[in-house]
């Protein structure tokens, strides 16, 4: 069973992966980076049940990682908005100062 | 011995619901166009990892998941988008170039992930020896506040300074 947790938390990687690196609007960009916490989180999960050294502490670390995603998304959506007042779009590919 | 054992019970008809539940949820984000909808679709993502937490007698994590992620995190996503501009979100332009490179690199890291799955060797952790506490609440209450003091009263102090930090970023700038 542990196996088919992987997996899927893998599946829930790629797909955040994918997204992250696809879409435009930086808040989807931001939703897929919460889906590849989710997925790191199922996978401590998965192991604090099945692993070699079943323990709840593998539940803790998922909790310490969801409090710091919180904080993330809430930095990243004020960012956000600061950029948007700022520059009249939330288009990723549209903040290349540094690049230039 | 690979670990995919599949002994059909209700624990595993549980898992494939929440499975399919999560993969719909998360393909239909990646493939819709409007930002609303890949909110909803992920609000789905969500409460389907938090089922999955249950199936893994992680309840208290099942609840906080439900809570922070399914109610907070999408609300919040979906003020961003209220405060931000929606309506031009159908306009993508396509660039085929970059999304062919995105989805091999994917499905190139899915097909890693997947041959180390497979080719690890899970025998003898097939689970049943975390005998399941009583009372999971208590249980991680106890651990976060024996054990894990010092990074508790951190990520405490972290939340704040965050959340501070998030007023002052979206708060109107004084003239």
């Amino acid at each position: 069973m542990l196996a088919s947790y992987l997996t899927m938390a893998a599946i829930l990687f790629c797909i955040g992966l994918y997204g992250a690196f696809v879409k435009r609007n930086a808040v989807v960009v931001l939703l897929s980076i919460e889906l590849m916490l989710n997925s790191v989180n199922l996978n401590l999960v998965a192991f604090s049940k099945y692993g070699a050294v079943p323990s709840l502490t593998g539940q803790v670390f998922a909790l310490f990682t969801i409090a710091v995603a919180a904080a993330e998304a809430a930095v990243g959506v004020a960012v956000l908005i600061a950029l948007f007042r700022a520059r009249g779009t939330v288009k990723a590919d549209e903040f290349d100062e540094l690049r230039r | 011995m690979n670990g995919f054992t599949f002994n059909f019970d209700g624990g595993y008809a549980a898992f494939f619901v929440f499975a399919v539940l999560i993969i719909a949820g998360s393909v239909l984000m990646i493939s819709t166009s409007k930002v609303v909808h890949m909110v909803m679709s992920m609000a789905a993502v969500f409460l389907g990892v938090g089922g999955m937490y249950i199936l893994l007698d992680a309840e208290f994590l099942a609840f906080v998941q439900v809570l922070i992620y399914a109610g907070a995190i999408s609300i919040l996503m979906i003020f961003g988008i209220m405060m931000t501009n929606h309506r031009d979100a159908a306009a993508e332009a396509v660039k085929p170039l970059k999304e062919t490179l995105a989805a091999v690199g994917a499905l190139a890291l899915f097909g890693l992930l997947f041959y180390a799955i497979r080719d690890a060797d899970f025998t003898g952790m097939d689970g049943g020896r975390m005998v399941p506490e009583e009372d999971n609440t208590a249980a991680i209450g106890v651990l976060l506040f024996h054990n894990q003091v010092l990074p508790f009263e951190i990520v405490s102090v972290l939340l704040t300074v965050a959340f501070i930090g998030a007023v002052v970023l979206a708060k109107k700038e004084a003239e």
